[in-house]
């Protein structure tokens, strides 16, 4: 009480911060906004679009091909309880933003997780940045995410995408770094360029990790898209939000379920991918 | 002395690898460490003042066009440093490398790439195989960095899996083989490439005796056939002198002797080297009788020559040595002058023998037959003391009898 420290504004320099991007850039982030809006509803429209059956056929047949008889049995008896429970929409709404923000964060970690593995001072660089982007409370990422893209589903894809990005960069590093070193020599004794190198011996055998990295960007993007029901975002999240708010279990625990019947389909499916490209 | 054989062919033979004072040090501060060297300190004691380790130090040796040279030193003596400075795996601190006119060490990025596809195949200890590529693929690996086509190198890649007894395993994949067959792919990778040099970084001591001997016999055969100049690093003595056209023996970063086999056997250059081949028993192991053949077939000096003819037919020779009635040897018959005896119609073969072949006695030590197998084109005859034929000694089981006594002289 004697001590009389100074208080650090951190809080205050971080909102400076983020409104003076948000009217600097107020033109980029409208334009993404847009971009992406237009993308959730185009997918969005895709899958809805379909009939139920016939999409449940489609993903029921992607399940037998890509992993097995058992997988595809189970999908169609989780998205047919789905469909029952009334909740085919939210459902679509939520795969819809997954895949988009999965996509994106894709797009982004794959060239900088290569990045990262190839120059040790990148990797020095962004390991400290990912741990913060994952260990910072997800909710926090919603904040900055309306004055940027206002209220709704874009700005609950920007915060998925920050926060489910940090493992397929992980993992694509890892799965880089770890190519055995006399399998680069070989190359190297060869007379291979770097992009040879990269596209020949280190990506191809990185790939069981870069999946595995994708797998868990998937899930981490599938948790996050549900938080971000708080600010706006349609789909199951927004369901089990207002069933909170009324307080009714009942409604709330079968969005849960639906979440979780997604969350095992996606995963599967994504894990019996790296599965076959694995011999 | 006699020039041995190794010695006498260098001087007519192209030089393919020009190494000239080649120098490697590990560490940030590769100049100091060099001066120290120049002062005349060693390895250990240059790693105590600088912390820099002396990796090779003022290598300099030729590879001739076509040869099998083998590197050879225990761990620690810097030949895996060595055969990755002559590709630039390793990059020297200073000395030249120039192959086919072409000095090495000064090439850019670019050029370097362009030089190793078009001069190095390499074959490495632990095989090193694509494990996401089918062993076709993998043969095709070097043919597809360079940019050949795929009908052609999918072509040539065959051809090289059969060469070394893979085909039928082009769709396979490198874990579904065993070791040996694993490093025929390595092989087999390398010889698909076509480079005029073939690097071989203990290729065999990953595999087990048996398969080890199995691809040393191979690869004698392939360069036989193929005579593509080769560099085998080994640390095994017995390898190095079953292969090896010359050694070169490397010893804390430094050579110690150049020679052939027999040289490095007969006139070992120092203590060192005396070691490496010591334990061995010369006396008792290294003489004529330890290396010689039972002889299969010989005639009596009464036989003519209708029955010399058939017994070297009958046995797949073209001469046969001849004996009286107490066994002792009289000479050699040569098909060619059996036949013309039966021409002449003569009975006698005793006028027709030739002297112009070395005999030996049983004790003669094996570092003495070498030069003899210079002189004359015929097996060394040995006999006894009352002149009886006890056997005959060729030039590969001398060197295998060697080797062998190397080999139990280390363990």
């Amino acid at each position: 009480m004697a001590f009389d420290i100074p208080r650090i504004p951190l809080g205050r320099w971080i909102e400076g911060g983020l409104d003076w991007l948000t009217s600097e850039y107020s033109m980029v982030t409208r334009a993404i906004s847009r971009v992406t809006q237009s993308g959730i509803a185009w997918l969005n429209d895709m899958l809805m679009w379909l009939p139920e059956w016939a999409l449940l056929a489609v993903i029921a047949g992607l399940c037998w091909k890509l992993a097995n008889l058992r997988l595809a049995i189970g999908a169609v008896a989780g998205l047919a309880l789905i469909w029952n429970m009334g909740l085919w929409e939210p459902m679509i709404e939520t795969l819809t933003l997954v895949v988009i923000a999965t996509l994106v964060a894709v797009v982004i970690a794959l060239p900088v997780g290569i990045a990262a593995a190839l120059s040790e001072r990148l990797y020095r660089a962004m390991m400290p940045v990912l741990d913060f982007m994952q260990t910072m409370p997800a909710f926090v990422y919603l904040i900055p995410a309306i004055p940027f893209f206002g209220i709704g589903s874009v700005s609950a894809i920007f915060a998925t995408v920050i926060f489910s990005m940090p493992p397929a960069i992980r993992f694509t590093t890892l799965g880089i770094r770890q190519v055995p070193v006399e399998l680069i020599e070989a190359a190297d004794a060869y007379g291979a360029t770097r992009g040879q190198k990269l596209f020949k011996v280190q990506l191809p055998l990185s790939l069981p990790t870069v999946m595995a990295g994708i797998n868990q960007t998937i899930m981490l993007a599938l948790s996050m898209v549900v938080i971000a029901a708080m600010i706006g975002a349609d789909g199951l999240g927004s369901e089990v939000w207002r069933a909170i708010q009324r307080l009714r279990p009942g409604d709330g625990f079968e969005a849960g379920i639906a979440v979780v019947i997604l969350a095992m389909l996606l995963d599967r499916l994504t894990q019996s991918l790296r599965k076959s490209r694995k011999r | 002395m006699r020039l041995t054989e190794g010695n006498t062919m260098n001087e007519n033979r192209n030089v393919k690898i020009r190494v000239r004072q080649l120098s490697k040090v590990f560490g940030n501060q590769p100049k100091k460490a060099l001066e120290l060297r120049d002062q005349g300190l060693k390895r250990p004691e240059i790693l105590e003042a600088s912390g820099q380790t002396l990796g090779l130090s003022h290598i300099n040796f030729d590879v001739f066009e076509g040869e099998l040279l083998v590197i050879m030193g225990l761990s620690g003596s810097g030949k895996s440093t060595l055969i990755r400075c002559l590709n630039r795996l390793i990059e020297p601190t200073e000395g030249d490398i120039v192959i086919d006119g072409e000095n090495i060490s000064e090439l850019g990025d670019k050029a370097l790439l362009e030089c190793r596809r078009r001069h190095f195949s390499m074959v490495f200890q632990n095989f090193a195989l694509f494990p996401h590529r089918t062993v076709l693929q993998n043969a095709e690996f070097g043919l597809e960095i360079r940019g050949v086509d795929k009908a052609e190198r999918t072509d040539t890649a065959r051809n090289a899996l059969k060469q070394v007894g893979l085909d039928g395993w082009e769709d396979a994949y490198p874990n579904q083989l065993s070791g040996g067959m694993q490093q025929r792919v390595g092989l087999a990778r390398a010889l698909a490439n076509d480079a005029t040099v073939l690097l071989m970084d203990e290729a065999f001591s990953a595999l087990d005796p048996l398969i080890r001997g199995d691809m040393q016999q191979e690869l004698l055969e392939l360069q036989h056939r193929m005579q593509k100049t080769t560099v085998f690093i080994t640390h095994d003595l017995d390898e190095a002198l079953t292969i090896g056209d010359r050694i070169v023996l490397l010893k804390d970063g430094e050579i110690v002797q150049i020679g052939t086999p027999e040289e490095i056997l007969t006139r070992p250059a120092d203590d060192y080297v005396r070691r490496f081949i010591e334990g061995v028993d010369r006396s008792r192991i290294l003489t004529a009788e330890s290396a010689m053949r039972k002889v299969r077939a010989t005639v009596r000096d009464t036989d003519g020559p209708r029955t010399a003819l058939r017994k070297m037919r009958e046995h797949g020779i073209d001469s046969i040595y001849v004996t009286r009635r107490d066994r002792s040897l009289m000479g050699l018959l040569e098909a060619d002058a059996a036949e013309s005896l039966v021409k002449e119609g003569k009975e006698s073969i005793a006028e027709a023998l030739t002297q112009d072949f070395r005999t030996v006695g049983p004790d003669e030590p094996m570092h003495h037959l070498f030069a003899m197998f210079t002189a004359k084109r015929f097996p060394i005859a040995v006999v006894d003391e009352r002149k009886r034929l006890l056997g005959v000694v060729v030039k590969g089981a001398v060197l295998d009898e060697l080797a062998q006594a190397a080999k139990e002289g280390g363990n």
